[in-house]
């Protein structure tokens, strides 16, 4: 497969598209276009690199996680459009707006964007921005790996949305099961642009779960022993080991796909004695996994917040711990009820059908639990509770619906159909997406020291949860009728077409929530001096992050905290207990442009495999290894803060509070 | 917090880092290994594992991974003693018999492509190549990372930080060495007996 | 005003819900109008579950709202505990409710999933019939090996006969689904699944692909005509008079990646062909166990 020529597969066919797609492509051109532009205006581009792309703080590294995600999830918002309208007009002898072939590539990249680049995205970024701040530390245990796990997802990134402008994308679904993704099947770049952009992103993944499991088990504050930690973090701590269980997983799946591919290995032909279901077991065996990697953080984000809204302790703490280690361990006994349909054996399917449903024992008693602490609380309905009440209304069918799934002999019924899209869609929008939705409008002023419209956020929220029902439980009634996921086109005798119009409408309506989430930070930035939150604690809080200044500064604590009691920050306010300030010098971490040289050389590296540019991935590989080198050899890593100055920002804020 | 402590707390957090950056290449081994024992017999009617693996090759390459192995302790050992020289001395003899190794399994490859059976021929060659190769290829950053730590170690000393580097790559090596064990057992000796 | 505004969100969504279900039970809701012996079992299956699963949706449903108007922080009259945050009494019923349910489900999972094994056959007096299937690049082929006949994209089955389906692919891995009939499952390339079906009502039954399989699998639609014993023998007699024959040299051609494929039979069929396309892959009982235990 060596290419003689220069630019490999690379020619200007590549850059042939239809007219849909052209759309997309102008505007992202337009877009990075109009970015540079106003750059260079506002003369912003030192300050863009001094202070944001090489940042090793912890939460600038959040925000830029957040910014990267509301574009992509806006972006695959629109795959979703696309996908909706399509449905809504591609019957009978109509054929809709786009070909069959390039409805394929929408819907994976929908899928794909949605899950690695939207919620991976979102979920890190709050992992980044919430977790040092609640466990009392000035950053994370590993800064710069920190730096250059969010500098490969961006690569992964723009790997994956180069395929837009250049050649095409993967049209056999999210999860690219073989032989359709092999190279008989599939024969341009696609499928390489999706293997490359999910693993660069990936290994991103694996060296987070890494570092944020060394930062909760070393960096957490005196004091505060693990059954102290806030809810938050021990669902981290749950979502990271699975990570680094999970993640190795698809690294090797990939790369043995890549390979087949690549160099004419057979894991997954068929023919040649590969084995395409292999693929499917070891892809599920992470994917899984993955699923509850997403959706625990949102849990811990409920649980804070139910807690603080509620002002009230959390219900039922050690049972909360047990719930999501049992859901742990659980995830990996459950991959196969992926694929009833294989005709695995009774069995098997029915082992596999009896471990799923008992994931759904812990995570009833969390539901409960979470009900439980409104009861005989004082409960304040602020936006991010409102994001909450709409979590346990849909969460609760999309559960229902997952454990008529996990019955075997039901989901061979329901499998594959748009029953089974509605129900993770269920799952991944009401649970994982409005728990992160939550989640940033809960922290939003302690990092912009700027509190958020309340009405336009819960206009934003009430908008989600009426737009999801209007587009959802027509797919579950579809599914119902036999429609089943992924086509392009289907007969009018169906009587499907009204639905998909009723689904179609309810996109739009979850597109003005996306809208008002957008004017509702717009708005409170314009209007942010009435909006500044001078006190550091806006909710009245429980936990650390609400003991600082907002925004929190770049070393967290002027003094790191000492921890008696859970929620100790809730209980040192109503004890009136006071606080000794012994301040000292503190050292911080140094910014790095290393993490950008990364960057560029996995996007050389992976850009270089997709199109056979085999001399680009080795300057790719080359860039990659000497920025390691060169950040093993720096000694000089840290620079200090004084004593006296921490003295004066504090003084400065407390000041100006009183 | 005195300097020491803070030294301490740092390393700490570092080898917990790389114990668990251990486990998540564990489990890419371990996906291979089951890879492996899923196509071992699908031969696509080419050769297979009994008829193609040399056990004495096999067994040379293991004395010599495990005498690396020792080498590799015996720096640390030096390490304790702070003996610079020495350390540097046995992390050359790990070099070289970290080189050998590779040398060897590389040659093996190219014997097998060149009678016909490389991984294009079936699923028990494309799994073979790619779990051993995997290993081969963390062989390879081994020896990389020796370079670059003898380099440390020359210029800047026996400082806090090069040392921990020391620590982390034996734990490294130990690491490969076990996985190749493994490889031995289930693709060599396995193979041999026709499992 | 407050009441208001909760009645209005309770009941906008009730409304549109009940809509959407009015919709669906007036047309052809396919899963749940069964006309198979196997889909009957399966809807009652689901019905089943959702049932069992009111029981904790609804006192779930319960607690939110009741919890949220009375525990406001503007109704200062009801009580405030602050503190407490544990009960043991009340997080074991957590614990216990659930399992209790989840263990119900659990025996009725296991016994259909043997009850409804799609690799079980079926009891009945009468003869089975043995149909292979093969799903291809954008169409599928129905295989009647005692017959000596094959259709593309429609079969003919006679009511109240056991019918067993083996099933392969020449092509990307697909689902082989007819809600009516049965629940669905994968055709894949090399390997050979199986599914038995009965059904007990006359009619046309539309079946199609569930899993995608490259450009052409929205097209990928056939039929399923359930007609009379005698009907069903007219049929096979008339398709022996059809001019094409199956051999290798025609399967080669129908081989070609095609979409939207019109119903068309065939009069003869070689008997070793399904087998031929089945070992074109390699495929061997042994890598087949293997793939599903992994």
């Amino acid at each position: 497969m060596i290419e003689a020529n220069l630019l490999g597969l690379l020619n200007i066919d590549s850059f042939r598209h239809d007219l849909i797609q052209n759309i997309g492509v102008a505007i992202m051109s337009l877009s990075v276009i109009f970015v540079i532009l106003g750059l260079t205006y506002f003369k912003k581009w030192r300050w863009l690199f001094k202070e944001w792309l090489s940042s090793l703080d912890h939460k600038k590294i959040g925000i830029m996680y957040i910014v990267v995600a509301v574009l992509m999830l806006s972006k695959a918002g629109f795959d979703a459009l696309i996908m909706r309208t399509q449905q809504a007009l591609s019957v009978g002898n109509h054929h809709g707006i786009v070909s069959s072939s390039h409805y394929q590539q929408i819907f994976s990249s929908h899928g794909t964007t949605m899950i690695f680049f939207a919620a991976m995205g979102l979920m890190f970024g709050i992992i980044n921005l919430a977790v040092p701040l609640m466990i009392g530390t000035r950053d994370v245990a590993f800064p710069w790996l920190n730096s250059v796990s969010f500098w490969l997802f961006a690569a992964g990134m723009i790997l994956l949305n180069t395929s837009l402008a250049i050649g095409d994308f993967s049209g056999a679904g999210w999860l690219a099961y073989p032989p359709l993704s092999e190279l008989q099947y599939s024969p341009t770049v696609g499928v390489d642009y999706w293997i490359w952009s999910l693993q660069i992103a990936g290994v991103g993944s694996l060296l987070s779960g890494i570092n944020f499991i060394v930062t909760i088990l070393t960096k957490r504050a005196k004091g505060m022993n693990l059954m102290k930690m806030p809810m938050f973090v021990w669902s981290i701590l749950g979502s990271m080991t699975l990570v680094t269980f999970a993640f190795p997983v698809l690294t090797a799946t990939l790369a043995l796909l890549a390979l087949d591919r690549l160099i004419g290995t057979h894991f997954f032909t068929s023919g040649g004695g590969g084995n395409p279901m292999m693929y499917v077991n070891l892809i599920w065996a992470w994917g899984h996994p993955e699923v509850y990697i997403l959706i625990l953080p949102a849990f811990g984000i409920f649980s804070e917040i139910v807690a603080t809204f509620s002002r009230k302790k959390l219900f039922g703490y050690k049972s909360m711990v047990w719930a999501i280690w049992a859901i742990v361990i659980l995830s990996f006994t459950v991959w196969l009820h992926h694929f009833f349909t294989m005709g695995a054996g009774a069995d098997v399917n029915g082992f596999f059908g009896i471990m799923t449903m008992i994931i759904a024992i812990p995570t009833g008693v969390k539901i409960f639990n979470w009900l439980f602490t409104m009861f005989r609380g004082r409960i304040t309905f602020s936006a991010p509770m409102i994001w909450f009440i709409g979590f346990i209304l849909l969460f609760s069918i999309g559960g229902v619906a997952g454990v008529i799934l996990a019955v075997p002999p039901a989901d061979f019924q329901l499998h594959n159909s748009l029953f089974l899209v509605a129900h993770f869609h269920t799952m991944i929008v009401s649970g994982v997406l409005f728990g992160y939705f939550a989640g940033i409008v809960y922290w939003f002023p302690k990092f912009f020291g700027i509190r958020l419209n309340e009405k336009l956020g819960k206009i934003a929220a009430y908008l989600w949860i009426l737009g999801f029902i209007v587009a959802f439980v027509p797919l579950y009634a579809l599914g119902i009728m036999g429609a089943t996921r992924r086509m392009d086109h289907y007969s009018a005798s169906m009587g499907w077409q009204p639905l998909f119009i009723v689904a179609g409408v309810g996109v739009l309506i979850i597109g003005s929530g996306l809208l008002a989430i957008v004017a509702q930070v717009a708005y409170s930035i314009y209007k942010h001096l009435d909006y500044r939150d001078k006190t550091g604690d806006p909710w009245d809080g429980r936990t650390l992050e609400w003991s600082i200044p907002s925004p929190a500064p770049s070393y967290n604590f002027s003094v790191l905290p000492t921890i008696k009691k859970p929620d100790d920050f809730w209980d040192l306010k109503q004890t009136n207990r006071k606080v000794e300030l012994n301040y000292s010098d503190i050292s911080m971490p140094k910014n790095s442009y290393l993490g950008l040289f990364i960057s560029a050389g996995a996007f050389s590296f992976g850009f270089g495999v997709v199109w056979h540019i085999f001399w680009l991935s080795i300057i790719g590989l080359i860039l990659i290894f000497s920025s390691i080198i060169i950040r093993t050899l720096d000694e000089n890593t840290e620079y200090i803060i004084t004593k006296e100055s921490l003295i004066r920002d504090d003084m400065k804020f407390y000041g100006e509070a009183k | 917090m005195d300097n020491n402590l803070a030294i301490k707390a740092e390393n700490s957090k570092t080898y917990l880092g790389f114990w668990i950056y251990i486990l998540t290449d564990c489990v890419v081994f371990a996906s291979l290994f089951a890879v492996y024992a899923t196509l071992h017999s699908n031969t696509n009617g080419g050769a297979s594992a009994q008829m193609l693996f040399s056990m004495p090759l096999a067994l040379t390459q293991t004395l010599i991974l495990l005498s690396s192995s020792l080498t590799s302790g015996l720096a640390i050992i030096s390490a304790l003693n702070k003996n610079k020289n020495k350390i540097l001395f046995w992390t050359l003899a790990t070099f070289i018999l970290g080189t050998i190794f590779l040398f060897l399994e590389i040659r093996e490859f190219n014997h097998l492509v060149a009678i016909g059976d490389s991984w294009r021929e079936s699923g028990f060659l494309s799994s073979y190549f790619v779990l051993v190769g995997t290993h081969g290829l963390h062989i390879i950053i081994g020896l990389i990372w020796m370079i670059v730590l003898s380099f440390i170690i020359i210029i800047k000393g026996l400082t806090i930080k090069s040392m921990k580097g020391l620590v982390m790559f034996n734990l490294f090596w130990h690491f490969l060495d076990i996985v190749w064990i493994f490889i031995f057992s289930v693709v060599y000796l396995m193979g041999h007996m026709g499992l | 005003m407050k009441f208001f505004k909760i009645i209005a969100l309770i009941s906008v969504p009730l409304f549109f819900i009940a809509s959407i279900v009015i919709y669906v039970s007036s047309h052809n809701a396919q899963v749940f109008n069964s006309a198979g012996i196997i889909a009957s079992k399966e809807k009652s299956l689901i019905l089943f579950s959702l049932f069992l699963s009111l029981f904790v949706l609804l006192p779930v449903y319960i607690m939110l709202i009741f919890f949220s108007i009375k525990y406001r922080a503007d109704n200062k009259s009801s009580k405030y505990s602050p503190n407490f945050g544990s009960s043991r009494i009340v997080e074991s019923v957590w614990w216990l409710i659930p399992t209790i349910l989840i263990f119900i489900l659990s025996i009725v999972t296991w016994q259909s999933s043997h009850d409804l094994d799609p690799y079980k056959k079926i009891n009945s007096s009468t003869k089975p019939i043995n149909i292979q299937v093969v799903a291809m690049d954008w169409k599928w082929l129905f295989i009647y090996p005692e017959e000596g006949i094959a259709t593309v994209n429609a079969i003919y089955i006679p009511k109240d006969t056991p019918i067993n389906f083996e099933l392969t692919a020449d092509a990307p891995m697909n689902s082989f689904w007819v809600p009516q009939l049965s629940g669905q499952i994968y055709a894949m390339p090399g390997m050979n699944t199986k599914l038995s079906i009965m059904s007990d009502k006359l009619g046309v039954y539309s079946g199609r692909s569930a899993n995608i399989s490259g450009e052409g699998f929205a097209g990928m639609l056939f039929d399923v005509n359930v007609v009379n014993q005698s009907q069903y023998n007219n049929w096979v007699k008339d398709t022996r008079l059809s001019s094409r024959v199956l051999n290798n040299t025609s399967y080669d051609q129908l081989a070609k990646p095609t979409e939207n494929v019109t119903p068309f039979s065939y009069s003869f069929v070689s008997p070793e062909l399904y087998k031929s396309i089945l070992y074109k892959y390699n495929a061997t009982d042994d890598n087949m166990s293997k793939a599903m235990g992994m």
